[in-house]
């Protein structure tokens, strides 16, 4: 079986800033891989490398059988394959959460409105939400709007999910609800990669750990190495972060 | 010695009806290839960014007045005869074009680019996400300022008495060509011009304060 996910050599530069600096690594479907390390080293970057947010100056990415490097590939036929949830929600705010959800069901897979509405109260209820479909978002903490967030992301039925400190912005206990909601996303089944500062939730969650340090792809292990680490680096990142 | 009859009242209301015609003609045309050069000046190509650039630079560098006289003039010398009325109106619509875009160009750009890379992570295209996702929260945005630019868009229309289009101003010029009362005719055309003027600019502040008060709760 292909890799789901599979970046090789991937260098990007921001200017004469080189913030990849050739990065490898591969996620099989199903695995939820945690992308750690600390600020700056370059997680952000890789993560919107993989759906075409950043274009790369060198090396591959391929995810689900979409050459993403390719400049003739259509990002939209990308993008429907990989759902992300970003760190500030980025719901729409002029839009209830039901239209939030029901946006891109309607414009880009042509639902009609019902169509449209039965799928967004699936996703909904699948983030303990039901409830708030006709509300605005500015009318929900900030837990629960990172939980529609998801849910808008999910409700693309994306193969890959790609998560960017989701809960960086969140109080401990808003905190663990959306985690909960992504573990539940994790055991369904779901191909995730999970930039996270959560060392607890990486280690419940993770099949697999990658440790970024100044735009190298560090170490590599499964979520043992949050315990046991190999290099100094992560060690000290470990120490660091607790 | 002349004095002021209802005759003359009803020439400069007739003088401000196409005042105001004229204002919603500038507004109406400006306000489409307004909306054309936010999208050049916006795009993500190059050369259209510099072109529109361009474009808005040299309307906002020269008068509206010489616009009006090339306009007119110019058709004429072309051999393109027109009224005064589309001389005038074709001279404002590319005066407000550039204003307008102008305006909606940085109330679209005060949006958060967040919100524009949400919508194109939901595979959205460019177009729909900024029908769908940005224009409605810049709309909030630049309603004040668009239509504190009307203000001074049917102000401007006075210009368009210069080449002879029988607007309000020269409509009060007519008359007191003939009555020599200058403090009275063109008194009662700056209540006139003031009486279309003063709601527009008391709308804009309201919609300008209900702005700043959504921002605050926010
Ligand atoms: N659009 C950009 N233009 C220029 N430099 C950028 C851009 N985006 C990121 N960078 C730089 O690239 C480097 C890596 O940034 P990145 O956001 O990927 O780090 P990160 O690992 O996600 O860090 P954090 O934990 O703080 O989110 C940083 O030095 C950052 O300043
Ligand atoms: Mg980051």
């Amino acid at each position: 079986m292909p890799a789901a996910v599979k970046l090789e050599n991937v260098v990007k530069r921001f200017g004469a800033l080189e913030v990849l600096k050739g990065i490898s690594f591969d996620i099989e479907a199903g695995q939820v891989v945690a992308l750690i390390g600390a600020s700056g080293s370059g997680k952000s970057t890789a993560l919107r490398c993989i759906n075409r947010l950043e274009q790369i100056q060198s090396g591959t990415i391929e995810v689900c059988g979409h050459r993403v490097e390719d400049p003739a590939l259509d990002p939209r036929s990308l993008r429907q394959d990989v759902g992300m949830v970003f760190q500030s929600y980025n719901l729409f705010p002029h839009m209830t959460v039901g239209e939030n959800v029901m946006l891109a069901l309607k414009r880009v897979k042509r639902m009609d409105r019902s169509a449209a509405r039965k799928v967004a109260e699936r996703v909904l209820r699948q983030v303990g939400l039901a409830e708030k479909i006709d509300n605005y978002p500015e009318q929900l903490s900030g837990g629960q709007q990172q939980r529609v967030a998801i849910a808008r992301s999910l409700a693309m039925a994306p193969k890959v999910m790609l998560f960017d400190e989701v809960t960086s912005a969140l109080d401990p206990k808003l905190t663990g609800e959306v985690l909960r909601v992504m573990e539940d996303l994790a055991k369904a089944g779901m191909t995730m990669v999970v930039v996270t500062h959560e060392m607890a939730f990486a280690r419940r969650a993770a099949d697999k750990v990658i440790f970024m340090h100044q735009g190298h792809v560090h170490e590599v292990g499964d979520a043992s190495i949050l315990t046991t680490p190999e290099t100094p680096e992560l060690r000290e990142f470990l120490d660091h972060d607790l | 010695m002349g004095d002021f009859s209802s005759g003359h009242m009803i020439y400069l209301l007739n003088g401000l009806m196409w005042t105001v015609l004229l204002s919603m003609l500038a507004m109406l045309l400006g306000g489409i290839a307004g909306f054309a050069v936010m999208l050049a000046r916006i795009s993500q190509r190059r050369w259209l960014r510099r072109i529109s650039l361009g474009y808005v630079q040299i309307v906002q560098g020269t008068p509206l007045l010489i616009q009006m006289f090339l306009m007119y003039f110019g058709l004429g010398v072309a051999g393109i005869e027109v009224p005064a009325l589309v001389a005038a109106a074709l001279a404002m619509m590319i005066y407000s074009s550039a204003y307008l875009g102008e305006i909606w160009r940085g109330s679209v750009l005060s949006i958060d680019n967040t919100q524009f890379e949400a919508a194109e992570t939901l595979a959205l295209t460019r177009w729909q996400s900024l029908v769908d996702v940005i224009l409605p929260q810049a709309l909030r945005i630049a309603t004040p300022p668009t239509v504190g630019f009307t203000v001074q868009l049917v102000k401007n229309t006075s210009l368009a008495s210069v080449v002879g289009f029988l607007e309000l101003t020269r409509s009060a010029q007519v008359i007191n060509n003939s009555l020599f009362e200058p403090f009275l005719v063109f008194g009662i055309a700056a209540v006139l011009y003031f009486a279309v003027c003063y709601p527009l600019s008391l709308w804009s502040r309201i919609l300008e304060r209900k702005l700043n008060a959504g921002r605050r709760q926010a």
